[in-house]
């Protein structure tokens, strides 16, 4: 079968690697495979990481997520076609966080759109970035154009002292807040970068030039609050932060009403629909959707992990889309996706791990609180 | 006293007829911080290769499995508080279970400690 033999091949192409890759296993990284690369998983210890970041300042290599940017005839246009955000009205330098849908309403991505003066920048997803260009291709008039920035690298930048650790390379970064972004230099490298990320911490997210990567990387962990943090710190961040990680808690089935994130789907679209699957997001918005993504407490000690069933008494209602311990709780968390009837908080329910039910509760995100910087009000 | 390991990176420490079994070093390293560890009662009958404990780092969940046949006479309830000690003193107070032999033979066919060093070396 030819797609049998294309998945095959596929399966033969070896991982990319990463433009810092020796960079990183100098300082001790462990290289993993993950979204086509290899990725650090971690450095001295996931724990440690972790804590790190909380209190200090961590920096991710997110080089893998595809960078993409449309220029061309109104992409705001061929673009809200596909997403259920406010896009035309959104200000120059600010951002979005949104969803790219597919025509019955399930989320094929998450991401972050900021407008900037000639273009719209995304962010999305290393696993879906290829899939991502296709389906806007294919959907998009052929007047947008749509580029892949495969020549720039990404960073993430999180933890209380970020802010403070940036603004002493850039001090014009401090006039930045949460979800606003800007074009800055340093050195002789132009950067640009937003207020933003996925550890639930204050911090940035900066694009730079492959050719600058390592440089920039040596000035940042030069300072004495930043060290480099794997993968596996940013995925226990992210899940005490209570954000969705897509191929695990959100997926093409999913809705964004099932994903609990109807805060995606922007007052004037609300009103307007004419996006993929408006149908069905906005019928779950009014009418409830079958499924809600859910905090969850685990009792005890034991992990509860990702595909784990989720049972009331007998009656299968749900399974874990992420689980681990979280390190700043000391104490096993989860999120699940379980039907309407058992999603209120407070209902407790079990989930099965290798024949042992371990009791849960369903419990309100984010587990740790959201510390991002935001204007404070006058 | 004679210490043995296995493919899979457990440790068993034999005297008479009971065995101690636990996880290496590099597999402590491997496996990173442990946060849970699931030891089996007494009484409980395993076959050489069966699934015998169960460790948890931050990420992941892992197999340990009996590197022998025999039963059950003690599972280390320390580590219930403690299930750090697998990192901190894996081949020592971090053990995760007794068992008495039921065919001591078996240990024929495991590594001697020389035997594992290289082992891993060419892993």
């Amino acid at each position: 079968m030819t797609t049998d033999y294309i998945a095959e091949m596929l399966e033969r192409i070896p991982d990319k690697l990463l433009t810092l890759d020796a960079w990183h296993r100098a300082r001790g990284g462990r290289m993993v495979s993950f979204a086509g690369y290899q990725m650090p998983v971690q450095y001295e210890g996931v724990m440690a990481e972790h804590l790190w970041t909380r209190e200090n300042a961590g920096l991710f290599d997110v080089s893998h997520m595809g960078q993409v940017l449309l220029t061309g005839e109104d992409p705001d246009g061929a673009l809200e076609t596909v997403v259920p955000g406010e896009i035309a009205k959104l200000p120059v330098n600010r951002m979005r966080y949104s969803l790219l849908l597919g025509e019955d309403g399930g989320v094929l991505d998450d991401l972050m759109i900021t407008r900037r003066e000639r273009d719209l920048y995304l962010v999305v997803n290393g696993a879906c970035k290829y899939d991502d260009l296709a389906y806007m291709r294919e959907t998009f008039p052929d007047e947008v154009v749509i580029t892949l920035l495969d020549e720039r690298a990404l960073f993430a930048l999180q933890g209380p002292k970020a802010g403070e650790a940036l603004a002493s390379l850039i001090p014009d970064v401090a006039s930045l807040y949460f979800m606003q972004a800007g074009a800055f230099t340093l050195d002789d490298m132009s950067l640009w970068i937003s207020r933003s990320g996925y550890t639930g911490e204050d911090g940035f997210e900066i694009s730079v030039d492959c050719d600058h990567a390592a440089a920039l990387a040596d000035r940042l962990c030069a300072i004495d609050s930043v060290k480099p943090i794997g993968l596996g710190a940013r995925d226990s961040l992210r899940l005490e932060a209570g954000l969705p990680l897509y191929g695990h808690d959100l997926d093409e089935d999913t809705s964004p009403i099932e994903g609990d994130l109807g805060f995606a789907i922007s007052k004037r679209r609300r009103a307007e629909g004419g996006f993929a699957g408006a149908e069905r997001v906005l019928g779950e918005l009014t009418g409830g959707a079958p499924r809600k993504r859910v905090g969850l407490a685990v009792e005890g000690r034991q992990p509860v992990r990702e595909g784990a069933e989720l049972f009331a008494g007998d009656r299968l209602v749900g399974k874990v889309t992420s689980g681990g311990f979280a390190p700043s709780l000391g104490a096993p968390i989860a999120m699940g996706m379980v039907t309407a009837a058992h999603a209120a908080i407070g209902t407790a329910l079990e989930a099965e791990v290798r024949g042992k039910r371990i009791a849960v509760t369903v419990a309100a995100m984010p587990f740790v609180p959201h510390r991002y910087h935001r204007p404070t009000a006058a | 006293m004679s210490r043995y390991f296995t493919e899979e990176h457990e440790w068993v420490e034999v005297e008479g007829d009971i065995a101690t079994v636990g996880i290496t070093d590099y597999a402590q390293q491997q496996l990173g911080d442990v946060v849970f560890v699931d030891v089996p009662t007494e009484g409980k009958q395993f076959d050489k290769g069966d699934e015998a404990a169960v460790v948890e780092s931050v990420k992941a969940a892992s197999d340990v499995y009996s590197p022998v046949s025999g039963t059950i006479v003690e599972g280390n309830d320390v580590l219930a508080d403690e299930p750090a000690l697998v990192n901190t003193d894996p081949e020592g107070d971090g053990w995760f279970f007794k068992l008495e032999l039921s065919d001591a033979s078996e240990l024929e066919g495991l590594m001697d400690e020389g035997a594992y060093k290289k082992y891993v070396a060419g892993l």
